[in-house]
C-alpha cells in the first residue's frame, strides 16, 4: 500500500489549485496585482511636490503602497474568503479528506505570497515608468527588503486565518474586517507621514506589525539620511524583523488553535 | 476436538468485526440531548440507512462517525478506529472513508476532472480520475467548470469526490435531494455498483422510496433513540400487518382488515356476484410504517 502524500507536496499542489483558481476569477486578478500601482497612481498625482532631500512623495509613499497590497491580499482576502469558504461548505468538504490542515494554510501562503510578488513587480515598473522612483542599489537592502516581505507576507497570511474564525458568516466578513484593515492603515503611516501622527496613534500602532512593515520597507527605498526623522531616529532594522517574526508565530500558533471547519 | 471446534468458531466470529460499532453513544447540546444511547453494528458491504425527522439525531450521530464531531461518551468503532481521533492516525482513518456531505456550493472555478484529479492526491490508493468521471456519467461534462453544473450533476460530482479516494467506507448524506425521478434511479445504480464492490454504505436520507430501494438495514431515530433497526420489508409489523381490502358498495367505500385478503375477495365477489367496483388490496408502505413508528414516540413524549 502506497503511503500519503507529505504535508509539504499537498501544500504545493493546494498552493497551485488556489492560483489556478485566483487566476479565473480575472477582474479581481486585474484589481488585485495593480492595487498597489493604483493607489500609487492616485498618490502621485495628489501629491506631486518634494518632502525634503529630494525625495519625492511617491518615493516615500512606496512603502505604505507595498504594505497595503500586502495587507489587502493577506490579511484582508483572508480574513474575508476564508468565511465564505466555511459557509459554501467548501472547507469542510475538505475535512472529510485526508489533507492535513498545515497543507491547507501552506496553500494559502503560496498563494498570497505570489500575488503580493507581482503587485510589487508591477508597482516598481510603473513607478520607474511614471513617476521616477529610485531603486535601491546595494545587496544589503534588497535582502532587508526580501526579508521584511517574507515574515510580513507570512505574518499577513497566517493572521488572515486566525482572524476567519471571528466573523459570523461569510456575508458579514467584509463588513468586521473592512473598516479594521482601514483604520489599522491610517494609524500605520501607510497614507501619511508616520511621524506626523499624533503621538498616541503612534503608540497604538507600534503594538501591530504594519507599522514595523512600513518603516522596514521605508527603510529599503529611503535614504539613510531619513532614519533621522524615524520616530527612534533610527530604522530599527534588528527589532522589526523580530517583531515581525513574534507576530508571524502569533498568527501560526492561533490559527492552529483556532481554526474551523465548519460553522457551528 | 469439540473443544478445538468451539475456539476455532469463536475467533471466526472475533474476525467479523463490523465496520462501524456503536455501543451506548450520547451526545448533547446545553440542555438538548441529540444523540441519546444509540448502539449500532454495521457489517461490510452493506447498505445501511438511517431514517428519522429533522432534529432526531441523524446528522449528530453520522458526523460523529465521520469524527466531524466529538462525542460525550459511548463507544464508538469505526473501520477498527476511533473517529475522534488526532493527527496522523486521523489521517490514515480519513484516507479510508469517503463523505459526501449535503448539498455544498463552492466557488467552482475549476473544472469537473481537474476538481477530482486534485482531490485524488489526496489519498494513498486513489481512483482513476477519468473512471470516476464516467462512473457517476459526467463525460460530458468533463471540461464544465463545475458552477456551470445543473443540481443533479453537481450532486454527481460530491459524490465522485467522496468515491475518489477508493473508500471502505462511504457516507451519504441527503444524496438525492433535488434530483428528477430519472436521475434518481441512475443514482441509485450507481451505489449498488459500489456495493457489488464490496464497499459499505451509511445513507441518510428523506426518501422512504430511496431506503426501500437501496438499503439492506434501516435504523429509524427519534429523540436521540433508535426505535428499530430491520430490513426495509420487516420494519415495524410490516411484514404481518394486516392488508386492507376496499371496494365500493352503493357509491359507499367500505373497507376490511384481513390477514387472508383472498378469502375476504373470493367471498365478496360470491356476495356481488360478479366485478367487485373499485377494488384495491393494499399493504402497509414502509412511509406508513414510519409515519407510524415517529407518532407514536411523539404521542408518548406529550
Amino acid at each position: 500500500m502506497s503511503a500519503l502524500p507529505t504535508t509539504l507536496t499537498l501544500g504545493f499542489r493546494r498552493g497551485r489549485l488556489e492560483i489556478r483558481q485566483f487566476l479565473r476569477q480575472r477582474e479581481s486578478v486585474v484589481f488585485t496585482l495593480l492595487f498597489p500601482l493604483i493607489l500609487m497612481a492616485i498618490f502621485g498625482s495628489v501629491f506631486t511636490g518634494k518632502i525634503s532631500n529630494g525625495v519625492s512623495f511617491s518615493q516615500y509613499f512606496l512603502a505604505g503602497m507595498i504594505a497595503s497590497g500586502l495587507v489587502n491580499s493577506g490579511f484582508q482576502q483572508l480574513a474575508i474568503n476564508i468565511p465564505m469558504e466555511r459557509d459554501d461548505g467548501s472547507l469542510k468538504r475538505l475535512r472529510g479528506t485526508p489533507m492535513p490542515v498545515a497543507s491547507y494554510f501552506i496553500g494559502k501562503t503560496i498563494l498570497v505570497m505570489s500575488s503580493v510578488l507581482f503587485q510589487i513587480f508591477f508597482l516598481l515598473i510603473g513607478g520607474l515608468l511614471f513617476f521616477g522612483i529610485h531603486l535601491p542599489t546595494s545587496l544589503n537592502k534588497w535582502l532587508i527588503f526580501a526579508a521584511v516581505i517574507i515574515l510580513g507576507t507570512a505574518g499577513s497570511t497566517a493572521l488572515g486565518i486566525a482572524f476567519s474564525v471571528i466573523p459570523k458568516s461569510g456575508r458579514g466578513a467584509s463588513a468586521v474586517v473592512s473598516p479594521l484593515v482601514i483604520v489599522l492603515q491610517f494609524f500605520s503611516g501607510v497614507f501619511f507621514v508616520f511621524t506626523q501622527l499624533p503621538h498616541w496613534m503612534q503608540q497604538i500602532a507600534a503594538i501591530f506589525p504594519l507599522k514595523w512593515l512600513c518603516q522596514g520597507i521605508r527603510s529599503v527605498f529611503l535614504p539613510d539620511a531619513f532614519a533621522q526623522s524615524e520616530v527612534a531616529h533610527s530604522w530599527e532594522t534588528g527589532k522589526t524583523l523580530i517583531i515581525l517574526a513574534i507576530w508571524l508565530i502569533i498568527g501560526i500558533v492561533l490559527s492552529i488553535r483556532t481554526f474551523k471547519w465548519n460553522r457551528e | 476436538m469439540p473443544l478445538s471446534f468451539r475456539i476455532s468458531i469463536s475467533q471466526w466470529q472475533d474476525r467479523r468485526v463490523g465496520v462501524i460499532e456503536v455501543r451506548n453513544l450520547r451526545k448533547s447540546y446545553s440542555s438538548v440531548q441529540a444523540v441519546d444511547g444509540i448502539d449500532l453494528s454495521i457489517e461490510q458491504g452493506e447498505i445501511f440507512a438511517i431514517l428519522g425527522p429533522n432534529g432526531a439525531g441523524k446528522t449528530t450521530s453520522v458526523e460523529i462517525l465521520e469524527g466531524f464531531r466529538r462525542r460525550d461518551s459511548g463507544e464508538v468503532r469505526v473501520l477498527e478506529m476511533d473517529p475522534a481521533i488526532k493527527g496522523r492516525s486521523a489521517r490514515e482513518f480519513r484516507d479510508r472513508i469517503g463523505v459526501v456531505l449535503q448539498s455544498t456550493s463552492d466557488a467552482g472555478d475549476l473544472t469537473v476532472s481537474e476538481t477530482l484529479r486534485h482531490f485524488s492526491g489526496y489519498y494513498s490508493k486513489p481512483r482513476d480520475a477519468s473512471e470516476v468521471i464516467e462512473s457517476v456519467g459526467l463525460e460530458e461534462k468533463r471540461d464544465a467548470l463545475i458552477h456551470t453544473l445543473s443540481g443533479g450533476q453537481r450532486r454527481r460530482l460530491d459524490v465522485g469526490l467522496g468515491i475518489i479516494g477508493n473508500p471502505e467506507l462511504l457516507f451519504l448524506d441527503e444524496p438525492t435531494t433535488g434530483f428528477d425521478p430519472e436521475a434518481r434511479r441512475s443514482f441509485w445504480e450507481l451505489i449498488r455498483t459500489l456495493r457489488e464492490a464490496g464497499t459499505t454504505i451509511v445513507l441518510t436520507t428523506h426518501y422512504l422510496d430511496e431506503a426501500e430501494a437501496l438499503a439492506d438495514r434501516v435504523a429509524v431515530i427519534n429523540s436521540g433513540k433508535i426505535l428499530e433497526i430491520a430490513t426495509p420489508a420487516n420494519l415495524g409489523d410490516r411484514a404481518t400487518s394486516l392488508a386492507r381490502v376496499r371496494w365500493e358498495v352503493d357509491g359507499r367505500m367500505c373497507e376490511e382488515f384481513t390477514d387472508e385478503p383472498t378469502a375476504v375477495i373470493t367471498r365478496l365477489s360470491k356476495e356481488i356476484m360478479g366485478e367487485i367496483p373499485k377494488l384495491t388490496v393494499l399493504r402497509a408502505t414502509l412511509e406508513d410504517i414510519y409515519l407510524e413508528m415517529i407518532g407514536e414516540v411523539s404521542g408518548q413524549i406529550k
